[in-house]
C-alpha cells in the first residue's frame, strides 16, 4: 500500500463522514414534512402490508426495517431506547411488553386507540394493557394452541384422538406398545413459549401485581400438574425426550416416528418446511383438556404493535397501528403476505381464512375451527423478567428430561430464579 | 536439498532422511484429523446447498441434492435481491474497514516501534489493554457514544469502531520492531530524507508482510462481527450479510426459518473470504526476502 492509497482512502473515509453527518441530521429535523415513521418489525412481507398504508396516507411515511424475532431484539429496542433512537414502531411478542414498559420504551397510546378493545377477545387484550388502564400496544397475531395429529398412522395403530389429557397419555403408551420405535411426541425443553402455554390452559397465571409487587406463581399447583404429567410421560419413555425444531424433529415428523404434535394455529407453515412429504396426512383438533369437555387452550407465539416513547408522531404512530390490526383491508393483507393469524376477532374466519392451509387440503374447514377454539384461549400474564424465566426453563428442564428424572426440581429452579432476578432487579416481590 | 541431488549422495543423508519421516507420522495424522475437523463443517455448508427444501432434512447428510440451482435463484430473487445488498455492505465494511485500520495501525505501530518518547510504555501498555478486552464488551458503549452524534444507522456507524483495532496495532509495532532495523532508518536519516519518506519508502516495504497480516485479521473479522452490527443497525438495508442471514432464521414462531436460503446464503458468504486468502497468501512468503540489512 503505497502512500497515495492512504491518503485516498482517508479523504474517502472523511468525505463519508461528512455525508452521513448531514444526512442524518437532515432526517431529524424533517420533522415539519410529512411524518415517517420508522417500524420494525420481523413478519415476512410486512413492507407490502405497509405499502397500503402508505398508499392511503401521504402524509404518514411508515418505513418498515425488518428485523431478526425474538428476546434479542427486545434487548436491542431497549439499547437504542436508552440512546433516544429507538424507532417509532416496534413489533414485539406479549411475553415482552412488560420487559418493555418497565424500562420505559413503549408509550401509553390508550387516548389514541379508544374503540379498539371491543376488535379482541378480552384474554388478548388484557395482554397488552398489562391489566391496567393504560395500552402499551394492539395486539397483531395470536397463537391459540392445538393438537396436531397424523390421521393416517392414527388410523393404521388404532388410535383415537384424545379429548383430555390422561386420554393423551393412554395414546402415547399404546401406541409404544404397537409401535415401540415410534413417539407419539417429544417434549422440548427448547421451547418454553410451549410450556407457558400449556401451564396457561390449566390456569396458571406466572406473574401477577399485588399492590405495588409482582407476585410470581410458576411453582403454583397448576404448572407443577402440567410438569409432572409431562415429566412422568417422559421418565417412564412414553414419548420423547429430545427438542423441537432440529433437523433430527424435522426428519421424525417427516418420516412419522413421531406421529403427533402439540402446537398452535401456525403449524401448517412449520409443517410445510419440516415434514414436507407428509402434506395432506396431518389433521388439527383442539387441544386435549385437563377437564373433560371444557374449550380451554393457551397460546404459543403471538405479537403486538407497540409505539415507542421515542416516537415523535404518537398520534400518527398509533393511528398506524390501529389500521394494520383492525382495519380489514390490512388484516386481509397480514394474513396474506405475512401469513399470520390475526388477533382481531373479525378476521379470525372467513375473507382470507376461508379456505383451508395448502398443507391441510383433507381439512377444509380449518380456520372455523381455529376460531371456535381461539375463543377458549385462557388470559396468559407476563412479567417483567420472562426471559429470564425462559433461559432457566431451557437449562433446567433440558437436564431433567435428558436424565428423564422428572420435572420437579427443575420447575422450582425456574421459579426461584425468576424471583431472584426480580429482587435483583429491585422490584418488590411478594411472597 | 539441492546441494544434495546434484553432489553424489553422502551415506547418512538417507538415514538422516528416513528418520523425520518416520517420527512425522504421528503429527501428519493428528494435523490431518485437525483439517477434517475443520473442513466437514464446510464440506456439510456445500452438500447442504444443494438441496431442496424437501430434501434438507430426509436425505442423508452428505447426500447431494438437487436444489442448488433453485436455492440461488431463490435466495437471489428474496425481497428483490436484498441479499446482494447485505454481500455488497460487508464488501464495503470489511474491505474500507481492513484497510483503514490496516494504515492506521501501520502508522502506530511503525511510531511505536521506531520512536522514543515519554510514555510510549504507557500507550502501548493501554493497547495492550485494548488487546485483551473483548469487542463485544464495547459494543453497547461504542452505540451510546455514537448516538451522542447521530452516527448510529449509519455505514459509518460499523466503519469507525472497525478502524482502530489494537491488535493491529500492536502486531504492527512487533512486526516493524523486528522488520524495520534502527539502522535502515538511521541511513534514511542521514541521507537527508524526512520521516514520512522514510516510513513510506523504506519501512513500508519492510512493513508489507505483517501489515497483509493485520489486513487479513481485520477483514475477516470484520467480516464475521455480528454483535457491532447488530445493535448499530436498523435498517435492513445497510445490513452485513451475517446479520442478513440471521433476519432469515428468526421471522417469528408463526413462520418457519428459511433454512435452504441461509445456507446457501453463508455458502456464498465465505467465498469472498477464501479467494482473499488465496489470492493474498502470496505476501507472506516475502517475509523473510525483504530485509535490507545483514545481520
Amino acid at each position: 500500500m503505497n502512500h497515495r492509497t492512504v491518503a485516498a482512502c482517508t479523504a474517502a473515509a472523511l468525505a463519508a463522514a461528512v455525508l452521513t453527518g448531514c444526512g442524518s441530521s437532515g432526517d431529524d429535523s424533517a420533522a415539519s414534512g410529512p411524518a415517517e415513521l420508522t417500524y420494525w418489525a420481523w413478519a415476512p412481507g410486512m413492507d407490502k402490508v405497509v405499502a397500503l398504508w402508505n398508499e392511503e396516507n401521504p402524509d404518514v411515511k411508515v418505513v418498515v426495517k425488518k428485523q431478526a424475532s425474538g428476546d434479542d431484539l427486545v434487548t436491542k429496542t431497549i439499547t437504542a431506547a436508552k440512546a433516544g433512537e429507538a424507532p417509532d414502531l416496534v413489533q414485539a411478542e406479549y411475553q415482552a411488553l412488560p420487559t418493555l414498559v418497565g424500562n420505559d420504551v413503549l408509550a401509553d397510546i390508550s387516548g389514541e386507540v379508544a374503540g379498539a378493545e371491543k376488535e379482541f377477545a378480552p384474554g388478548v387484550w388484557q395482554q397488552v394493557t398489562l391489566g391496567g388502564d393504560a395500552v402499551y400496544a394492539l395486539p397483531q397475531d395470536s397463537g391459540p394452541m392445538m393438537f396436531y395429529y397424523r390421521h393416517d398412522l392414527f388410523e393404521e395403530y388404532g388410535l383415537t384422538v384424545p379429548t383430555t389429557w390422561e386420554e393423551f397419555a393412554d395414546t402415547a403408551r399404546a401406541l409404544k406398545e404397537k409401535a415401540p420405535e415410534k413417539d407419539l411426541t417429544t417434549f422440548s425443553s427448547n421451547d418454553a413459549g410451549l410450556f407457558a402455554g400449556l401451564a396457561q390452559q390449566a390456569g396458571a397465571r406466572w406473574w401477577t401485581t399485588e399492590g405495588r409487587k409482582w407476585k410470581v406463581a410458576i411453582d403454583d399447583a397448576a404448572t407443577r400438574k402440567v410438569a409432572d404429567f409431562w415429566g412422568s410421560l417422559v421418565r417412564e419413555g412414553a414419548i420423547d425426550n429430545q427438542p423441537m425444531y432440529t433437523p433430527a424433529w424435522n426428519k421424525a415428523l417427516n418420516t412419522g416416528k413421531q406421529i403427533a404434535w402439540v402446537s398452535a394455529v401456525w403449524a401448517p407453515g412449520t409443517l410445510t418446511t419440516a415434514a414436507p412429504d407428509t402434506r395432506g396426512k396431518w389433521a388439527m383438533a383442539p387441544l386435549p383438556q385437563w377437564e373433560k369437555g371444557a374449550n380451554a387452550t393457551g397460546s404459543w407465539g403471538g405479537s403486538t404493535t407497540a409505539v415507542t416513547g421515542d416516537s415523535e408522531h404518537k398520534e400518527a404512530a398509533a393511528r398506524f397501528a390501529t389500521w394494520l390490526n383492525t382495519d380489514p383491508e390490512a388484516l386481509a393483507a397480514l394474513v396474506r403476505e405475512s401469513g399470520v393469524y390475526p388477533a382481531a376477532k373479525a378476521a379470525q374466519s372467513g375473507g382470507a381464512l376461508s379456505r383451508a392451509p395448502e398443507f391441510f387440503p383433507n381439512q377444509p374447514d380449518f380456520y372455523e375451527q381455529a376460531a371456535e377454539i381461539a375463543q377458549g384461549t385462557a388470559p396468559a400474564a407476563w412479567g417483567p423478567n420472562v426471559n429470564v424465566a425462559y433461559s432457566t426453563f431451557k437449562d433446567a428442564f433440558s437436564k431433567a428430561a435428558k436424565n428423564r428424572s422428572g420435572f420437579d426440581s427443575a420447575l422450582r429452579t425456574m421459579h426461584e430464579a425468576t424471583v431472584a432476578d426480580l429482587r435483583k432487579q429491585g422490584f418488590g416481590v411478594a411472597e | 536439498m539441492t546441494a544434495a541431488s546434484t553432489a553424489p549422495a553422502p551415506a547418512p543423508a538417507p538415514a538422516t532422511a528416513r528418520a523425520p519421516r518416520r517420527t512425522a507420522l504421528l503429527p501428519t495424522a493428528a494435523l490431518l484429523l485437525g483439517a477434517l475437523y475443520c473442513l466437514l463443517p464446510v464440506a456439510w455448508v456445500v452438500v447442504a446447498s444443494t438441496k431442496s427444501g424437501r430434501e434438507l432434512f430426509s436425505t442423508f447428510t452428505f447426500l447431494p441434492g438437487t436444489g442448488f440451482a433453485e436455492n440461488l435463484a431463490d435466495l437471489s430473487a428474496y425481497r428483490d435481491g436484498v441479499y446482494w445488498q447485505w454481500m455488497a455492505n460487508s464488501a464495503l465494511y470489511a474491505g474500507l474497514g481492513a484497510l483503514l485500520s490496516t494504515a492506521v495501525s501501520a502508522l502506530a505501530g511503525y511510531a511505536l516501534a521506531v520512536y522514543r518518547f515519554r510514555g510510549r510504555e504507557a500507550v502501548f501498555n493501554v493497547l495492550l489493554t485494548g488487546v485483551l478486552m473483548p469487542p463485544v464488551i464495547l459494543a453497547v458503549p461504542q452505540y451510546l457514544l455514537l448516538a451522542e452524534v447521530n452516527l448510529t444507522d449509519t455505514h459509518l456507524s460499523v466503519l469507525l469502531p472497525s478502524v482502530l483495532s489494537p491488535y493491529g496495532v500492536y502486531l504492527a509495532r512487533i512486526y516493524a520492531s523486528a522488520a524495520v532495523p534502527a539502522d535502515v532508518v538511521e541511513a534514511g536519516r542521514t541521507d537527508g530524507s524526512g520521516e514520512w519518506r522514510i516510513f513510506r519508502s523504506l519501512a513500508l516495504p519492510m512493513m508489507l508482510p505483517g501489515l497483509v497480516t493485520v489486513f487479513l485479521f481485520q477483514f475477516v473479522a470484520i467480516w464475521n462481527n455480528f454483535l457491532l452490527p447488530y445493535i448499530m443497525l436498523g435498517d435492513d438495508e445497510k445490513f452485513p450479510v451475517t446479520l442478513g442471514l440471521f433476519t432469515l432464521l428468526q421471522q417469528g414462531s408463526s413462520t418457519p426459518a428459511l433454512y435452504t436460503l441461509v445456507i446457501a446464503g453463508a455458502l456464498l458468504a465465505v467465498l469472498p473470504l477464501i479467494a482473499l486468502f488465496l489470492v493474498v497468501q502470496r505476501f507472506w512468503s516475502l517475509d523473510l526476502l525483504s530485509g535490507a540489512v545483514k545481520s
